[in-house]
């Protein structure tokens, strides 16, 4: 109707020749109409879905169900000793045994750190989450000052408050520092550090200067050789052997050491792949105005490399952030190390202890992975200027 | 531009680009084959000629993004050498002007157009500001300074691209075939541009198929085949006068 209206048609009424008599004007899309009939046919449409959803459906009430049950509905909340934890005692069915949880928090959290000074790792984790808070919120201001009160000014802070003393603080040894809060240290440090060193080994790789590119290459292959616990161990046990007798370096710095370097070399060929992805024109157009090496690599291609690799970074510090507990074979007892250790305090062995133990510890490394995950997603939208599908 | 900066321009070295005996492979290919090539400050030349003759490789060897075996070039009375900071003083003054734009898309069209002139040349902030939106308003799209490239159209992002090559306030401009990638809609705006850019004055080597912009604005243009450079005259002659056989068959061609 509208277009024999609105056009001019010739010979016979084919459209052989056509000329446009008005514009069609533009229309809003037609909103979306029976959602609940599209959702019912995506879901049961023919045999093939129908069996999808119900085996889907069928293995979503198998897991939940249980692990419902088992954290919530027939967990145990109040109570004082693994008395209140027992199926004799409570003549029912016993789920998570959280008074465990809640008598071992201390532990958990800060190791044996001495309790009396337990303080200091708090003001830490204040301090931490103060300044972390706006650094991830888009629009706050203040971001570089912020960034180098994060990632500079606040590791020092936290080296002098956790070991002490100076300025009148008790000096706390970091053998007896553990849990959550060792947990932390490590993937901090081992995240921060290994940032820098992995920019670096990349860059390296890539340089022009064939001594660079060697020396680089082999470290990268070198660390990401060699297992995690090989480093570990080497850095704990073996490394006194090597050093002279009166290099007394702490066990704990070994350790931050081996974390950095095996992690730097993981993020150093994840970042070249961000280089690589990088046309040589954008080289050329910045060294074409005059700017050198490290002007181009600073300004122009790395802040490029880094985005194109946010999610391959972020895998890498939530590997790391897991792996830290490895540290255990090395008697540093970190957060899932505590949790093993507290299984064998007879005043809470019970049948469940083992589950709830273990529930706990991961609940928290899942909330800190997700959150690191999510927020490395949001991060990523925000960055993205150049407007392709994502 | 003050009469006293145009008067200094004028003052100063009257060979903006010196090239002697250049030889240049790429692994065993003779890519430029003994070019000389003389461009005198305020000259605008246009260079033409087959893909693969080595026009590109030529104009990218007055700022040094590609080296060479043997021969001299002199920018502005700087010769170009292995030396990292000569190179980086003849490229501050030499302006390029890519064929994919090679816009930043990581910045604004702003923060494109005030990198360099606050990193390289350590102005203000905000008199780098000052200058872009100069710029910006001279290539017409001021509007644009808060987008981001990829919101542009390919014309506009050129055209972002020679105001940030501008806010160098280069002696020398290098075009590498500026409006190849662009969509035939888009051309005109682009070569306006440069003309205007033309009307100031500017030193400029441009290689381009556009055989309309080389009559309306070079002094010179010249034919490149086999990395050597054939014939160069002035546009009228070249035109309407080839002397050489391979000039004549690549005008026959190119015109139609």
């Amino acid at each position: 109707m509208n277009s024999i209206d609105n056009t001019m048609t010739e010979g016979n009424g084919s459209q052989l020749r056509f000329v446009r008599r008005a514009m069609v004007p533009e229309r809003a899309r037609p909103l979306a109409v029976d959602v609940i009939g599209a959702i019912w046919r995506r879901l049961f449409g023919g045999v093939f879905n129908t069996m999808l959803t119900l085996v889907s459906a069928f293995i979503l009430v198998a897991l939940v169900w249980p692990t419902f049950r088992f954290m919530i509905w027939d967990a145990v909340w109040d109570g004082a000793s693994r008395v209140d934890c027992l199926e004799e005692t409570l003549k029912r069915p016993v789920g998570a045994c959280w008074p465990f949880v809640q008598a071992k928090f201390g532990q958990f959290i800060y190791g044996f750190y001495p309790e009396a000074e337990r303080w200091r790792p708090n003001l830490v984790f204040l301090i931490g989450a103060l300044l972390l808070a706006p650094l991830l919120v888009p629009g706050a201001p203040l971001k570089r000052i912020n960034a180098l009160l994060f990632f500079v000014v606040f590791p020092i802070v936290s080296f002098f408050l956790l070991v002490g003393g100076r300025f009148g603080l008790v000096h706390v040894e970091t053998r007896v520092w553990g849990g959550l809060l060792i947990t932390l240290v490590i993937s901090f440090t081992g995240i921060v550090a290994s940032m820098p060193l992995g920019i670096l080994l990349a860059l390296g790789r890539r340089s022009p200067l064939p001594a660079v590119r060697v020396v680089s290459v082999a470290i990268i292959e070198f660390w990401r050789g060699v297992p995690l616990i090989t480093v570990l161990f080497f850095a704990t046990y073996m490394l006194p052997f090597f050093l002279p007798p009166h290099w007394n370096v702490d066990a704990l710095l070994r350790v931050l050491i081996g974390v950095t370097l095996f992690s730097g070399a993981y993020l150093a060929e994840v970042i070249r792949g961000g280089l690589q992805a990088i046309p040589r024109g954008q080289f050329e157009a910045a060294a074409a105005m005059g700017m050198g090496y490290w002007k181009v690599m600073g300004l122009i291609i790395m802040p490029q490399a880094l985005k194109y690799v946010i999610p391959g970074l972020v895998n890498s510090f939530i590997a790391l952030f897991k792996d830290t507990t490895l540290v255990l074979i090395v008697s540093i007892f970190d957060l899932l190390g505590q949790v093993r250790t507290s299984f064998s305090d007879p005043n809470w062995a019970t049948p469940v202890t083992l589950f709830t133990g273990f529930a706990f510890a991961g609940i928290i490394y899942f909330v800190i992975s997700f959150a690191m995950s999510r927020y490395a997603l949001a991060m990523e939208r925000r960055l993205s200027t150049d407007h392709r599908a994502t | 531009m003050t009469p006293q900066q145009q008067e200094l321009r004028q003052t100063r070295n009257p060979v903006a680009v010196d090239i002697v005996g250049l030889n240049k492979w790429y692994g065993s290919f003779h890519v430029l084959r003994d070019v000389d090539l003389r461009i005198a400050r305020g000259e605008r030349i246009v260079i033409a000629g087959p893909s693969g003759s080595g026009k590109s490789t030529l104009l990218r060897c007055i700022n040094r993004l590609e080296d060479w075996q043997e021969g001299s070039v002199v920018v502005d009375g700087v010769e170009l050498t292995d030396d990292l900071k000569k190179i980086e003083d003849v490229r501050r003054e030499v302006g390029m002007v890519f064929q994919q734009f090679n816009l930043f898309p990581h910045l604004t069209v702003m923060q494109n157009c005030t990198l360099a002139p606050i990193w390289v040349r350590h102005m203000p902030r905000k008199a780098a500001e000052d200058l872009a939106r100069h710029y910006l308003e001279r290539v017409q799209i001021p509007e644009q300074a808060g987008k981001y490239p990829s919101q542009l159209s390919g014309g506009q992002q050129q055209r972002v691209a020679i105001a940030r090559a501008l806010c160098m306030q280069p002696k020398i401009m290098l075009f590498d075939e500026p409006t190849s990638a662009l969509d035939p809609e888009m051309i005109k705006e682009v070569l306006d541009t440069m003309v205007m850019l033309a009307e100031d004055g500017m030193t400029m080597a441009v290689v381009t198929h556009e055989m309309g912009f080389a009559r309306q604005v070079a002094n010179r243009v010249a034919l490149m085949d086999a990395g050597q450079i054939i014939e160069m005259s002035e546009p009228a002659r070249f035109f309407e006068n080839p002397q050489h056989e391979r000039t004549k068959l690549f005008l026959s061609q190119i015109l139609r």
